[in-house]
């Protein structure tokens, strides 16, 4: 009667339902066969290109700063610039269209044109609206703070209203029992119980405009990103590099200090 | 608290005079950085162009409706492309993320002082430069087309997935590692029944939600040249096709609902 010592426990899996388990297995490696055989990958060039990409890497150890000093500084500068007032605008936007789409404080017909407004700057990339804007505005840094503006609102907005939905409710019960108005009801119930979190993540989305910045400068809205390009058509690899120690060190140095703004506000 | 005496009344007030004076500060600054920022980017500007915008706007509508439908034949291929650059991407860099976030996690490094930094180094600078500058970078190394774009996606979320996992491994709990390890299981064993369960829904969670930002992502890789549907979008911008610029727009919009849609789902089912 020892038959319970062959007996083993072993971990369950992560999916328990087997059908679901195997058939997602079957249809994951389907796919990755499918996907993978439909890759035209030109080896030949592949192999080609690795000289450029250890030029490409031995040129961080000795980036070119000064041969295009003028245009780097011009195209960092554009690109705070950029970051800045779109940061700014962007979150004073926010502000109106997130209250109008959170449920609790707005009425149907304005909740869903907020949510509109927010869904549709969202699900497009940045660079995606860069290159309408720099159609309608011209090449230059004015496109690019127009397209982070949008951005900006979507973001902004979207985790305001979230967390205008989720705050607590008996505050805002109590300001209405003392008759308040409508402005008394959000500058004393709402508020406080957002503004926190709103300052953190405004100066998150100071960050992320700026690491934006140095992207849709590629579609022509100004800022570092159009030096980038430049560099990289020119093969210039040490002006690149440099380039990117640079966005690196600045992007290091925001994430650092938000990081620190952040805790002290939270 | 702060209290003023104004002719013998106590009044309450929020802050006291330096807080006040270092808030006034404040708005003052930034109202300044403000508007010289606005000032240099007015400088650069030309406003001939950029004030008949609405003009341009309006233009702009008027030969981007009716959207030219039967292009939408030639956009089935780069829109599997682009589906398969973030997807390989995305497993790609959480081939790579995963060892990573092991090392750079406090709790399950080898080595604090050496191995440590350079993993928390990896995370960074790969989450300090976006796919697209990685795209134009590898699209000069290894030739334009779609491996210059998995690469890029792949790079980028390295720094992404490694920093939440790790981020996640250090706040396991510590009870259930040590129970294991009473039994006497050797570090794989610790690895697979200690932390392992622990952190699975949270990295299945996270690796789900790059996917989805990576197909956001790979639909203007094409821009530089790394293949996807934004190679076809860059043509028709060239080209100025706006017609068929707004058939990519609608399949883009729908590409990336329905990967948020299925992001959303996923991660709903596990947490």
């Amino acid at each position: 009667m020892n038959g319970q010592a062959t007996q083993t426990w072993r971990l369950p899996p992560f999916i328990a339902n087997p059908w679901l388990r195997w058939g997602i297995y079957l249809g994951a490696l389907l796919y990755l066969v499918l996907a993978i055989g439909s890759l035209h990958i030109n080896w030949a060039r592949v192999a080609e290109g690795m000289e450029r990409g250890w030029r490409f890497v031995s040129a961080f150890a000795r980036p070119n700063f000064a041969g295009r000093w003028g245009e780097i500084s011009e195209g960092i500068l554009e690109s705070l610039t950029m970051t800045v007032t779109s940061t700014a605008i962007g979150v004073a936007l926010a502000v109106p269209v997130g209250l109008g789409a959170a449920r609790n404080l707005a009425p149907l017909p304005v909740y869903v044109v907020c949510r509109g407004i927010i869904a549709l700057s969202r699900t497009f990339q940045e660079v995606i609206i860069a290159i309408l804007f720099v159609k309608m505005f011209g090449f230059g840094p004015l496109a690019g703070m127009i397209t982070l503006v949008v951005a900006t609102i979507g973001f902004m907005a979207k985790l305001l209203a979230e967390d205008i939905e989720s705050s607590d409710p008996s505050q805002l019960e109590a300001m209405r029992a003392t008759g308040g108005s409508w402005w008394q009801l959000i500058n004393y119930g709402v508020q406080p119980q957002v503004m926190p979190r709103f300052i953190g993540l405004s100066v998150y989305r100071l960050d992320i405009n700026f690491r934006e910045s140095a992207v849709i400068g590629i579609v022509g809205a100004g800022g570092i990103g159009a030096t980038l390009n430049t560099a990289f058509d020119r093969y210039e690899f040490d002006t690149a590099a440099a380039i990117l120690l640079v966005i690196i060190a600045i992007v290091m140095v925001a994430e650092y200090s938000s990081g620190h703004i952040r805790r002290r506000f939270q | 608290m702060p209290v003023t005496e104004a002719s013998g009344v106590k009044a309450w007030q929020r802050r006291d005079r330096r807080q006040q004076f270092s808030i006034w500060l404040g708005w003052l600054i930034g109202g300044l950085v403000f508007v010289q920022s606005w000032r240099f980017i007015s400088e650069h500007t030309i406003w001939e162009f950029a004030l008949d915008a609405p003009a341009q706007a309006w233009d702009l509508m008027v030969r981007m409706v009716p959207p030219r439908w039967s292009y939408m034949e030639r956009l089935w291929v780069p829109l599997w492309d682009t589906i398969n650059i973030a997807t390989i991407g995305t497993l790609l860099g959480i081939i790579i993320a995963f060892p990573i976030a092991f090392l750079a996690a406090r709790n399950t490094t080898p080595s604090r002082v050496l191995v440590r930094p350079i993993a928390l180094i990896v995370i960074v600078s790969s989450r300090s430069i976006n796919s697209l500058i990685w795209a134009l970078l590898l699209v000069t190394v290894v030739g334009p087309g779609v491996l210059a774009g998995i690469l890029a996606i792949a790079l980028r979320s390295i720094g992404f997935i490694g920093k939440l996992l790790y981020e996640a491994i250090e706040e396991i709990d510590a009870v259930q590692v040590d129970a294991i390890v009473a039994t006497g299981a050797s570090r794989p064993q610790q690895l697979a029944y200690g932390i392992l369960p622990q952190i699975m829904p949270a990295f299945a969670g996270i690796s789900v939600y790059r996917w989805d930002i990576n197909i956001r992502e790979s639909t203007v890789l094409g821009l530089v040249g790394a293949g996807g549907i934004g190679l076809q979008l860059n043509a028709s911008v060239s080209k100025l096709a706006w017609p068929e610029v707004t058939v990519i727009f609608a399949v883009i919009f729908v590409t990336v609902i329905i990967s948020e849609w299925v992001s959303a789902r996923v991660r709903h089912a596990i947490i």
